[in-house]
């Protein structure tokens, strides 16, 4: 129940996120009904905004997917810090939280666990939040996909994407070597811009997590241990 | 693209994203992850997001206030909203309320 009732923060930051998420998707040129299958199977806002806008500008089918693998590389992240709590469970439970896992739910559970005891609910929690969250989701961007094609072009909704990703990015920044990511892989993705297939967000995003990684090294010994701990 | 092309970028879409979610998850390896990658996936996010939103926030809009364009001005309030309130809502208001405003003035 703890799950279902924490659940209510994720849905604030969702709802807006989904309703964005179905009216670029139709101002990009995609079917209203595709936006919504999109949002019940990929269930990825971010990836969902970057892979839409390149789908209908010429971009191969490739550097799509590509896109959509470097938006969600943090998953990756998530699922391995997860993956300690939830060893125990069923190959077909942890499929489920998987498919379920966004940023908030992730946030979520990584607090949750270590503060809760051993015999704690964690599936019936990931799913209490990651259920509802997917309905919403999905419920948003098919609003959004709906009211979409009436929003007028002055409006300038398409500037609700970056404002979105900057929503992201800020929070994400909690360390002196984060910044330095982001300042490379901003910087380096701005200045590659012209190139082709967003070849400037793949190269930007590379660069920026090296640059992370050794700026984290060039750090004096006391800082290391800190964010270690 | 064509419908029938979306749905293969879509079912695509869905497979990769769900191989990243449950990559750690579903495995059963014990093995620790070499150090050098698990720093790595660290810096995901800021560099990730950063790549996508510097690009696209400097796409100028036709609106500029001298040799600023107006969303530039825009995201960068909004990126001190987001600074300090951690609150995307509250981001997404203010940048859209501070482009709609200049460009009423300048329009």
């Amino acid at each position: 129940m703890e799950g279902l009732r924490e659940v209510l923060p994720i849905l604030v930051g969702v709802t807006p996120f989904g309703l964005i998420t179905g009216v670029s998707a139709v101002g990009a040129g995609m079917h209203p009904v595709d936006a919504v299958l999109m949002s019940a199977l990929v269930f990825a806002g971010a990836a969902q905004l970057a892979a839409t806008s390149l789908m209908f500008s010429g971009a191969p089918i490739w550097t799509v997917l590509l896109t959509v693998a470097i938006v969600n590389l943090r998953h990756l992240m998530y699922s391995l810090a997860l993956s300690p709590w939830l060893r125990s469970y069923s190959l077909l439970s942890r499929l489920l939280i998987s498919f379920l896992m966004v940023d908030q739910s992730f946030a979520m559970q990584i607090l949750r666990y270590p503060r809760a005891g051993e015999g704690y609910p964690r599936v019936a929690y990931a799913l209490g939040n990651g259920l509802p969250a997917w309905v919403a989701w999905t419920a948003a961007t098919a609003v959004g996909a709906v009211v979409g094609a009436q929003i007028p072009p002055e409006w300038q909704l398409d500037f609700a994407v970056p404002l979105m990703f900057l929503g992201l990015l800020v929070p994400a920044v909690t360390t002196r070597p984060m910044l330095v990511a982001a300042v490379v892989g901003g910087a380096l993705a701005l200045a590659l811009a012209p190139l082709p297939f967003n070849l400037g967000l793949v190269i930007g995003s590379v660069v920026g997590i090296v640059a992370g990684v050794v700026a984290e090294g060039m750090q004096p010994r006391e800082a290391h241990q800190e964010e270690a701990a | 693209m064509s419908r029938p092309e979306v749905w293969l970028v879509i079912a695509l879409a869905a497979l990769v994203t769900l191989a990243e979610r449950a990559a750690f998850l579903v495995s059963t390896s014990d093995k620790p992850l070499p150090p050098f990658l698990r720093r790595s996936l660290r810096y995901v996010p800021p560099a990730v997001f950063a790549a996508i939103t510097l690009p696209a926030l400097a796409r100028p809009s036709g609106v500029a206030l001298g040799p600023v364009d107006a969303r530039v001005l825009a995201g960068v309030v909004a990126g001190l909203v987001a600074w300090r309130t951690k609150n995307i809502t509250f981001t997404f208001l203010t940048g859209m309320a501070c482009l709609w405003l200049l460009t009423w003035l300048v329009g």
